[in-house]
């Protein structure tokens, strides 16, 4: 018999008993399908006690490595503490440190913590204007470099959060955002993998803070990376990135343009066609995706046809609400 | 008796292996793949090892009425008989990939018709 605390309530759990099931007989059920361990319906997140091995078998590396295990596979031998996925999500308090204009619709905007939290570079958080709306922006900044959480916030003409950002955001001002979530991240379990970012627009910002992790963890494949815009004026970070890889020899940058002349340092078609025209042998390799839905539900689906394992393919599912 | 068949297959490590290879098959094949667009495909795969597993005579809880309620869309979006052969199809072809012998490979077949007349919610 062990106790299991799930968002503030205690639960007994009997011996040989699931999570799932002391939950369910704790009048908390949670959501359940194949209860095999299989079908990741019962998706929890363990916040502090031992998880046994069995409870996350299956599941990706990087929701392994933020505690999360499914309820139907886990008897507890220990007390747990437990919580619903997204609970991380809580609002935390930051200050606006600066604002870096990047091109013409994008800023970088600097947010200084308290508390910084703990984060894995290429995570998101949830930027509140009200406790009603909230938009959710990438992390640029990479922990360990970056004294700060960086956003890159394009500015949409009837956007409710990034037009308020960019027109009343002041330098000081304190503004109300949510804890890092998302499993889009680096982990150094194989070093030597080739790594294919795919970035449109102000998706950049997850993978620059994910390449320079890499880097930083000292990845030793090759890493590519595709950044595109339907002109030249969308693409930033140019020089930084040109900088990159002048410094690390694994650090492939290209810019491309889905209208536009060519030119030499300017690649013409969308990052998917362009990073598949450079590389027909893409088996094995791990991919980070950030950008318009429509590119990252096409290139998951490519990419996976071409022989990338699914466990491989990194991509936060958050849509751009509506204005 | 099944959990026999699960084993001689070699277990949860041939299933990863093989819903890897069974679901490209799928996404690949345009007769079938409009009933697995516009799903998050991590979640649909998660579904795929499921419905192995249950192929394989491995671990697992689903009813009748589980299948019939996970698969009722489907067949109002035309999911039929044709479709389900082309889905046992791609998971023999799978197995024959990974050179599982034909008896057990027959044995699987059985087991998927078992489910028939339940994903087609008949």
């Amino acid at each position: 018999m062990t106790d299991i605390t799930f968002n503030g309530r205690v639960f007994p759990c009997a011996d040989g008993d699931t999570v799932l099931e002391a939950l369910t007989k704790g009048g908390a059920p949670v959501a359940s399908s194949c209860r095999s361990g299989v079908c990741q319906t019962c998706l929890l997140r363990a916040v502090a006690g031992p998880l046994p091995e069995a409870a996350q078998k299956g599941l990706k590396d990087t929701l392994r490595s933020r505690g999360y295990f499914l309820a139907c596979q886990c008897q507890p031998t220990a007390p747990l503490h437990i919580e619903g996925p997204g609970a991380d999500a809580a609002p935390l308090s930051a200050t606006v440190c600066a604002i870096t204009p990047l091109n013409r619709d994008i800023v970088a905007v600097e947010l200084r913590c308290t508390d910084l939290p703990l984060y894995r570079a290429g995570q998101f958080i949830n930027v509140f204007r009200d406790p009603q709306t909230s938009r959710s922006y990438s992390l640029a900044s990479t922990p360990g470099l970056d004294p700060h959480l960086t956003l890159h916030v394009r500015k949409f003409d009837q956007g409710r959060v990034s037009s308020w950002i960019h027109e009343d955001w002041r330098l000081g001002d304190t503004v109300t955002i949510s804890g890092p979530v998302g499993e889009c991240f680096y982990l150094p379990s194989n070093p030597d993998q080739p790594l294919l970012l795919l970035a449109t627009g102000s998706g950049l910002a997850p993978l620059y803070g994910i390449l320079r992790d890499a880097l930083r963890h000292g990845h030793r494949g090759p890493i590519y990376l595709y950044h595109g815009s339907r002109h030249e004026d969308g693409l930033y970070l140019g020089n930084e990135l040109r900088g990159l890889a002048r410094a690390h020899k694994a650090v492939h940058y290209h810019r491309c343009v889905s209208q536009g002349d060519v030119r030499a340092d300017l690649r013409l078609g969308r990052v998917l066609d362009v990073a598949l025209a450079d590389h027909a042998e893409v088996k094995g390799w791990r991919a980070f995706l950030c950008g318009h839905p429509d590119m990252v539900k096409q290139a998951r689906k490519r990419l996976y046809l071409a022989g990338v394992a699914l466990k491989d393919i990194y991509a936060d599912a958050f849509v751009r609400a509506p204005a | 008796m099944t959990e026999a068949l699960f084993q001689k297959i070699g277990g949860e490590p041939a299933v990863n292996i093989a819903v890897d290879i069974f679901y490209r098959k799928v996404l690949a094949d345009d007769r079938v793949n409009g009933f697995f667009e516009d799903v998050d495909m991590e979640k649909q795969a998660a579904k795929q090892k499921a419905f192995l597993t249950m192929a394989f005579g491995g671990p697992n809880h689903y009813t009748g009425a589980d299948l019939r309620r996970g698969h009722s869309h489907l067949v109002k979006r035309g999911l039929n008989d044709t479709h389900f052969d082309i889905i046992v199809q791609h998971l023999s072809d799978t197995l024959r990939e990974l050179k599982v012998k034909p008896e057990y490979i027959a044995e699987v077949g059985a087991l998927c018709e078992t489910t028939r007349n339940d994903i087609l919610c008949r």
